[in-house]
């Protein structure tokens, strides 16, 4: 592959992985996994208005990083990236996604661990961080956490590496040196050519992403997984927006059961006054 | 300082979103100047010039900007913003994709999707699929924000004169560039603007079938739409799904056919002046969120709809 990145030595010592071999035909891919509440969920605000309990709920892997995860993994299948490269930022137990990332094919894995609240800004500075050590051709995302709704990282991601930009992606055709793209836009679908590197962020539409093998899970357990430090990519947490509280949404008013069409278009003439 | 507002539009006509996102920027109060970038999109930048509540235009006009390609329209937004306190744009596909690049350039925090302007500086946003809505406050010199834009009145298309201003172009980064787009052309309302839903999923069991929905819709003046379920199995276009992850809609009527009411689904749609839900499953969750239910096979009931409106 043209204009790969010089080869990188092993970062982070004492740990037992393959070191990076930077050949012509090498193509690295990472993909970033954030620990979420489980999308079958539904939060509640605690009573103090602080944010939402938490305490005994399923955490799980971001859904629209497990799709991520799955069209890097596709990628490696077919024979177009060589490595892929799981990273998370988050708590300790966010090694419990990166270990699941492990298991559907991720190759090996990055903590950035930290207890703190990290905003979309400062996970793309450390994902920054990453990619400036890892040197990825590609780096994979989801559209959207569903904890944040925030649906930002993969683009501060772009904009700070200067990478170029595919999001909600429904397709991917690798070519040399380049990716033809399909992103689910407004009014339909949309085709762009992205030169390498390049940031993609997933849509529901890429793929379906497989389960993991109970064999897999056993040897993902085996895969190397760092722990490193925002301090120790240099970059510090800090955020521009404060929380000031979370409050329940309001809630609609109880409705009704009609028994027929024939009730319902009378309610909706003449009580409502929709129709 | 004023406030920027970055208009959506396909180079030819202004979309309806950018009123409602200069009514977020007005509820925050102070001078509004929009940025029109584009390419030969003059006459966009003419009607925008018409708004009311708009000082000045800025008219981008450039063939590096004709498809809003982020790498070309970030840098740009990011060199004029500091002349302002707040920079917004509709949360639409677009928006969503050049904005945050704003923000990093800009190395301040992005606040997405604002429901509600308390102050200048204090914004609502859902968040948790609106099962929460979180109240934030943004020290940012320059504050950079999406707008779910049916949260906010549209402001008047008319009244305005505003001035308009050529902005150099920066040059095309070369990094991206487009191949084709494939936009529905209907001559139903779009689903942002319409009055009148009618949402179908999984129960309509085949694009076929959808056609139920587009018979009711039409003759009610209205937009269909569908849950993730139908549009994964290919009953309806992706730019169709409502919910969480796709299309927020509040129109004065949303009809549910054949949808469970998953909180993904509810999160797009619950801000819906009357929703009304036709399910054969009494304990449908969408039944919790419907003003008027109705427990019916929709097969009998969509067609007897149909007949009596
Ligand atoms: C990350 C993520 C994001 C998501 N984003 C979205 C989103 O943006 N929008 C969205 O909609 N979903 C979204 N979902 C999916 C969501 O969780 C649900 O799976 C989906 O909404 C279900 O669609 P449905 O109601 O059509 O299907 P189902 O849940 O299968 O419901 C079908 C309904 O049809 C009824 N039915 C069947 N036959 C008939 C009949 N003959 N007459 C009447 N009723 C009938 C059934 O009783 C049932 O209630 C998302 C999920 C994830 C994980
Ligand atoms: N803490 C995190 N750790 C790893 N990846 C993250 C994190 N936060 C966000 N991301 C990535 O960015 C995507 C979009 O998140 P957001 O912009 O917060 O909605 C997610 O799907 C992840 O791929």
């Amino acid at each position: 592959m043209k204009g790969m990145h010089p080869e990188q030595p092993c970062r982070f010592a004492g740990v037992n992985f393959p070191l990076y071999q930077g050949d012509e035909e090498s193509m690295k891919v990472l993909v970033a996994v954030k620990r979420v509440v489980d999308y079958n969920v539904k939060v509640r605000v605690k009573a103090d208005n602080s944010g939402v309990d938490l305490a005994n709920v399923k955490m799980s892997m971001n859904p629209f990083c497990e799709i991520a995860v799955e069209e890097a993994v596709r990628l490696k299948e077919k024979g177009v990236v060589t490595e892929v490269v799981v990273v998370s930022i988050g708590p300790n137990a966010a090694q419990e996604q990166l270990r699941t990332a492990l298991a559907l094919g991720g190759d090996r894995a990055i903590l950035v661990e930290t207890e703190a609240e990290v905003g979309s800004l400062t996970v793309a500075k450390l994902l920054k961080a990453v990619v400036d050590q890892e040197q990825p051709q590609l780096v994979i995302l989801g559209k959207q956490a569903i904890d944040s709704d925030n649906n930002q990282t993969g683009q501060m991601l772009a904009a700070l590496t200067g990478f170029a930009q595919g999001t909600f992606i429904s397709k991917v055709e690798a070519a040399e040196g380049s990716f033809t793209i399909t992103r689910e836009i407004d009014g339909g679908l949309q085709k762009l050519a992205l030169k390498l590197p390049a940031i993609l962020t997933t849509d529901l539409r890429l793929n379906e992403p497989r389960y993991a093998s109970l064999p897999n899970i056993m040897k993902a357990k085996k895969k190397p997984l760092d722990v490193v430090t925002p301090e120790s990519l240099g970059v510090e947490i800090r955020s521009t927006l404060e929380l000031v509280k979370v409050e329940a949404p309001e809630e609609r008013k109880p409705g009704i059961k009609v028994a027929s069409v024939a009730e319902l278009v009378d309610k909706l003439k003449n009580e409502a006054k929709v129709i | 300082m004023a406030i920027l507002v970055i208009a959506e539009h396909n180079n030819s006509a202004l979309n309806p979103a950018t009123l409602n996102t200069v009514g977020a920027a007005s509820a925050i109060g102070g001078d509004i100047h929009l940025l029109v970038a584009g390419s030969g999109c003059a006459a966009v930048a003419e009607t925008a010039a018409k708004i009311a509540g708009v000082s000045q235009v800025l008219l981008a006009d450039d063939a590096a900007y004709a498809h809003q390609l982020p790498e070309n329209v970030a840098p740009l937004i990011a060199g004029i913003a500091p002349s302002y306190s707040h920079v917004l744009a509709p949360a639409s596909t677009n928006g969503k994709n050049y904005l945050p690049c704003v923000a990093a350039l800009l190395d301040v925090d992005q606040i997405s999707d604002i429901i509600a302007v308390l102050s200048a500086d204090t914004f609502k946003r859902p968040i948790y699929a609106g099962n929460a809505i979180a109240t934030v406050r943004s020290s940012a010199l320059i504050k950079v924000i999406t707008v779910r834009t049916t949260a906010f009145e549209a402001v008047a298309a008319e009244g305005g004169s505003a001035s308009v201003e050529a902005v150099a172009a920066l040059a095309d980064s070369g990094k991206s560039s487009f191949i084709s787009e494939d936009i529905a052309k209907s001559d139903r309302p779009d689903l942002g603007s319409a009055k009148v839903i009618v949402s179908g999923g999984r129960g309509l069991l085949s694009s076929d079938n959808f056609q139920l929905l587009y018979t009711l819709a039409d003759k009610l003046g209205g937009a269909v739409g569908a849950s993730r379920a139908a549009v994964d199995a290919g009953f309806a276009a992706n730019d169709l799904q409502v919910g969480q992850t796709g299309k927020i809609v509040a129109p004065d009527l949303y009809i549910a056919v054949g949808i469970s009411g998953a909180i993904q689904h509810l999160a797009g749609m619950k801000d819906s002046k009357v929703i009304v839900a036709i399910n054969k499953d009494p304990e449908a969750p969408i039944f919790q969120v419907a003003d008027y239910g109705l427990v019916a096979d929709l097969f009998e009931a969509v067609p007897e709809l149909t007949q009596a409106v």
